[in-house]
């Protein structure tokens, strides 16, 4: 194989990675959605820890992306 | 692959003005989107309040409406003593949030979706957050890289751990804000693409009305992503200031 199918297969299996951030992020959300179900005056709390969970498991899908770019780009 | 890169293409607009370091320095189209990000958001906020009413009015409403979000998020991750930071994680806030805005006009360029715009930000955070952790605790912030109840012995571990959790924090920051926003455009430019080769491919023309109604759904999207992500860099922007303040 050439180099450059080489590089574009590399993009496709470094975006795999972003399976473990969409089970992450639907775990998030579960759990967000239960907590605010069961109690709803902590939703003002649980908004803040929210986010930020949902940053930092977001993280790792977009780092995925950058990878597959960088390897689209190369 | 390259055609849908290129609207995030710096071009002059200047000649060179200055130079430095042997580089020359130009006005780009970063910098004049910059600059009208700063200029629309100091006008909403200063035209806004301009009669400072008790009763507020349409303008008003929506300057407030920043305001009292970005203080209470603040109060709740960083606590009181954030209170003197709060017109800098402001600043932050709406700078973010107007470029990610003005990235969403056709033909613009998103100043976000350059790592370098966001790692600045981010470093003169740190900047901030490392004086001001100094200059509260002294040489006690260091037991920011210690966490409280770990035997003596594992300590030169989690030193060494805690002290790349911290270096990597505004890499993490600006990865995050600068490949949402390059994800969105080329998302958009995706679908508009394949909007034109199925017109292009003939009696399928009448399909592409379905890669046109998603791209419509994908531009309000990012309209609610260039929100979120700038909300999200300000929560964690507060978070790592209550580091400095508070410590564990």
């Amino acid at each position: 194989m050439e180099g450059q199918s080489l590089h574009l297969l590399g993009a496709g299996v470094a975006m795999i990675g972003s399976l473990g951030a969409g089970l992450g992020l639907g775990l998030i959300f579960s759990a967000w959605i239960g907590a605010i179900a069961r109690n709803p005056a902590i939703e003002g709390k649980v908004r803040t820890i929210g986010f930020i969970g949902l940053a930092v498991t977001e993280l790792v899908l977009l780092l995925c992306f950058v990878v597959a770019m960088l390897l689209i780009l190369k | 692959m390259a055609s849908l890169l290129e609207e995030f293409e710096i071009q002059s607009l200047s000649k060179p003005l200055f130079s430095l370091a042997g580089h020359p320095v130009t006005f780009t189209n970063s910098s004049l989107f910059m600059f009208l990000a700063i200029a629309s958001a100091t006008a909403l906020m200063v035209l806004a309040m301009r009669p400072a009413a008790v009763i507020p009015g349409r303008w008003q409403m929506l300057a407030e409406t920043f305001h009292n979000m970005i203080a209470n998020m603040l109060e709740s991750t960083a606590g009181e003593q954030a209170r003197p930071f709060f017109p800098f994680i402001f600043s932050i806030f709406i700078f973010i949030f107007f470029c990610n805005l003005f990235g969403m006009l056709p033909f613009s360029l998103a100043v976000t979706s350059h790592i370098v715009v966001n790692l600045a930000i981010a470093l003169l955070l740190f900047v901030v957050i490392i004086v001001t952790g100094f200059a509260k605790h002294g040489l006690h912030f260091l037991h920011l890289f210690v966490p409280p109840g770990v035997p003596m012995i594992m300590v030169p571990i989690f030193a060494v751990l805690e002290l790349f959790s911290f270096l990597v924090r505004p890499f993490s920051l600006s990865i995050r804000l600068f490949a949402n926003m390059l994800a969105g455009h080329i998302l958009l430019g995706v679908f508009a693409g394949m909007c034109v080769s199925l017109v292009a491919a003939g009696w399928f023309a009448g399909l592409s009305i379905l890669p046109l109604g998603l791209n419509v759904a994908i531009t309000g999207f990012e309209f609610f992503v260039a929100f979120l992500q700038a909300y999200i860099y300000t929560v964690l922007a507060s978070v790592y200031l209550r580091d400095a303040l508070e410590m564990h």
